[in-house]
């Protein structure tokens, strides 16, 4: 299978002289042309332990670059920059500032798991994938992708009532994301579903989505979860050094009085 | 011994929460065909969501906490020792959180604190054996089993039989298939090609059977989700399909939902009708257009059915 390759040698990282002249000989036009060097420094040593330490990027160190993730991958045949392969070497050397260029298409990682199906090393890309997306939004490189807006608002619910749903779900989707129920194409579906339903099932669904479906006794489950939830959080941030970086971040701005901001 | 025959027909039945509310037709039909089976579903009592794909992006062991709450329900306060799910996203969930409990220690701790605080049992892998709807009838029921019982055909309707992501992979958490003749393929699954064959239509050959239909991103990358699904309609047609199976609610409303999407957005229109694979079986099995909720599905196949006289 092929490697899916990804130049490391950026476009504006190539210089051509259109006119060149050296020792009397004319290099004009792409005779010219040369790579500048590049030398990088800012490595995060520190960046495959992070990854590992969250759901999901625990077996990236096992990757030895085959490809197949790339080459399964849903999501790159669409997007030939979406490239599991790719970000997973980047992740293992450490190459924080070159993840970072592609920040706002790794969440696109539609989940479908043909990397995993593929990958003879046990990575579990797709995992790698929902890590890196989480260590992105922690780190506060992104603000929460759709999809983690998503995620985080039908886990809402799961943890509140046990049970989803689909109406409600959407609604505070597009309301957290800013969008409007007003699109056609949503309209034309609504339409298509209401031609035929019977009424008894239409009054269903509308108080589904007032009254939300629920789990009986689901207290306690509720309590057990939010806790454990809480945790896990604390544990995530500590791997990550996040608590660290903030109360070095507080030392620095100084002490903060009442009645006066934080920036002055 | 007992063969899966008998042990499938009465089975534990979660049906999820996409069936208690848009996928009200797969549910619906599920049990009609039950019925029409003479297998029985007996719903797990009081169940919860299995997390679907979204709890496990928040935290994969909270997934199989709640996933195991289901198990833990049907083996122990019913006594039940196959649970069925006819949702890929369920079915998925349930075999995860069974690997993970027959493997990981720590899934097992966090399961066992969480199972504890909430104050019921704790679920021990292999306490039940999760299916899917359509194991279920193949292992129920059979090939030969369902022809013996057909009122009607599906006439030789040509069919593109689409199982999606969650079926079959990643491969490790169904380790009863990939097991030779008469089990499940994951790179080539069959069941409803073969179910489907019993009753009658003709399947055509489908390169696309586990391509994905972008569902994670069905709301949150729609274009994305959109030019996917486009693929799996096109590719249908394409294979001389007239309709396409679904086994998975979840599949099923990304496939009705983006046909719309591809066709008022970006004026993409694709004619081949989106079916569960239970009403198809139920329309063979003798029960009415209505029985199985042919007129609660986006993709309005009722006329094309009368006109293949299948309806
Ligand atoms: S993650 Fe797996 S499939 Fe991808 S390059 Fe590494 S070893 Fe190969
Ligand atoms: S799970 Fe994500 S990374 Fe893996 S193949 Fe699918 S889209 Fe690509
Ligand atoms: S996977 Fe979907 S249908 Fe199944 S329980 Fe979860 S939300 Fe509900
Ligand atoms: S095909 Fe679509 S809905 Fe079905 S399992 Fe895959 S992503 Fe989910």
């Amino acid at each position: 299978m092929p490697i899916h390759e990804q130049s490391l040698i950026r476009p504006e990282n190539l210089t051509t002289h259109d006119q060149l002249v050296v020792d009397g000989v004319d290099v004009s036009g792409h005779w010219s042309t040369f790579i500048q060097s590049r030398v990088v420094t800012d490595y995060n040593e520190a960046m495959q332990d992070e990854i590992a330490a969250l759901p999901g990027g625990e077996n990236v160190h096992r990757c030895w670059q085959c490809g197949s993730c790339t080459n399964s991958c849903t999501v790159n045949a669409i997007n030939p920059e979406f490239n599991p392969r790719h970000w997973i070497y980047l992740v293992r050397i450490g190459m924080e500032s070159e993840i970072l260029r592609d920040k706002d298409i790794i969440w696109q990682c539609v989940s479908c798991n043909k990397c995993t199906y593929a990958c003879p090393r046990d990575v579990v890309p797709e995992g790698v994938m929902k890590a890196l997306s989480h260590w992105l939004e922690l780190k506060g490189h992104v603000k929460p992708s759709p999809s983690m807006v998503f995620d985080e608002v039908f886990s809402e619910q799961v943890f509140q009532h046990g049970k989803i749903e689909e109406g409600r779900v959407m609604q505070r989707f597009f309301k957290r994301t800013g969008q409007s129920l007003n699109q056609p194409w949503l309209i034309e579906m609504m339409r298509r579903m209401l031609r035929h339903l019977p009424v008894g099932m239409l009054t269903k669904l509308g108080l589904a989505t007032l009254v939300a479906p629920r789990t009986s006794g689901w207290s306690g489950a509720r309590a057990a979860i939010e806790e454990y939830v809480h945790e896990q959080e604390h544990k995530r941030r500590r791997a990550l050094g996040l608590d660290a970086l903030i109360e070095a971040a507080k030392r620095d701005a100084g002490p903060v009085t009442a009645g006066e901001g934080a920036r002055s | 011994m007992t063969t899966a025959k008998d042990k499938y027909q009465k089975v534990a039945y979660y049906p999820g929460c996409a069936l208690e509310g848009t996928a009200h037709s797969y549910n619906r039909s599920t049990q009609e065909v039950g019925k029409a089976l003479g297998l029985d579903l007996v719903e797990v009592k009081n169940w919860n969501c299995c997390g679907a794909m979204e709890v496990k992006n928040i935290d994969p062991k909270l997934q199989t906490y709640l996933s195991s709450r289901v198990m833990a329900i049907a083996a122990t306060e019913m006594k039940m020792d196959v649970v069925m799910a006819p949702c890929n996203g369920c079915y998925h969930n349930l075999k995860k959180a069974e690997y993970d409990l027959a493997h990981d220690p720590t899934s097992v701790e966090v399961v066992d604190r969480l199972s504890q605080k909430a104050g019921h049992a704790t679920y021990e892998a292999g306490q039940v054996e999760t299916i899917h709807a359509l194991d279920w009838i193949m292992h129920g029921i059979g090939e030969d089993g369902l022809k013996q019982r057909l009122k009607g055909s599906l006439q030789g309707l040509k069919v593109a039989n689409y199982y999606g992501c969650m079926y079959t992979r990643p491969r490790h958490i169904f380790p009863e298939k990939d097991k030779g003749p008469g089990t499940e393929s994951t790179s080539k699954p069959h069941y409803m090609d073969d179910l489907l064959g019993a009753a009658g239509a003709v399947n055509v050959e489908f390169p696309l059977k586990t391509a994905c239909c972008g569902g994670a991103h069905t709301l949150s990358d729609s274009d994305m989700s959109t030019k996917l699904v486009l693929n799996i309609l096109r590719a249908a047609e394409a294979a001389g399909a007239e309709v396409i199976a679904t086994e998975c609610p979840t599949c099923h409303s990304g496939l009705e939902m983006h046909q719309v999407r591809a066709e008022k957005k970006f004026g993409q229109p694709t004619k081949v009708k989106i079916l569960y694979f239970t009403q198809l079986l139920g329309l063979a099995l003798g029960l009415s257009p209505r029985q199985v909720g042919v007129h609660e599905n986006i993709s309005d196949s009722l006329g094309f059915l009368r006109e293949k006289g299948i309806a």
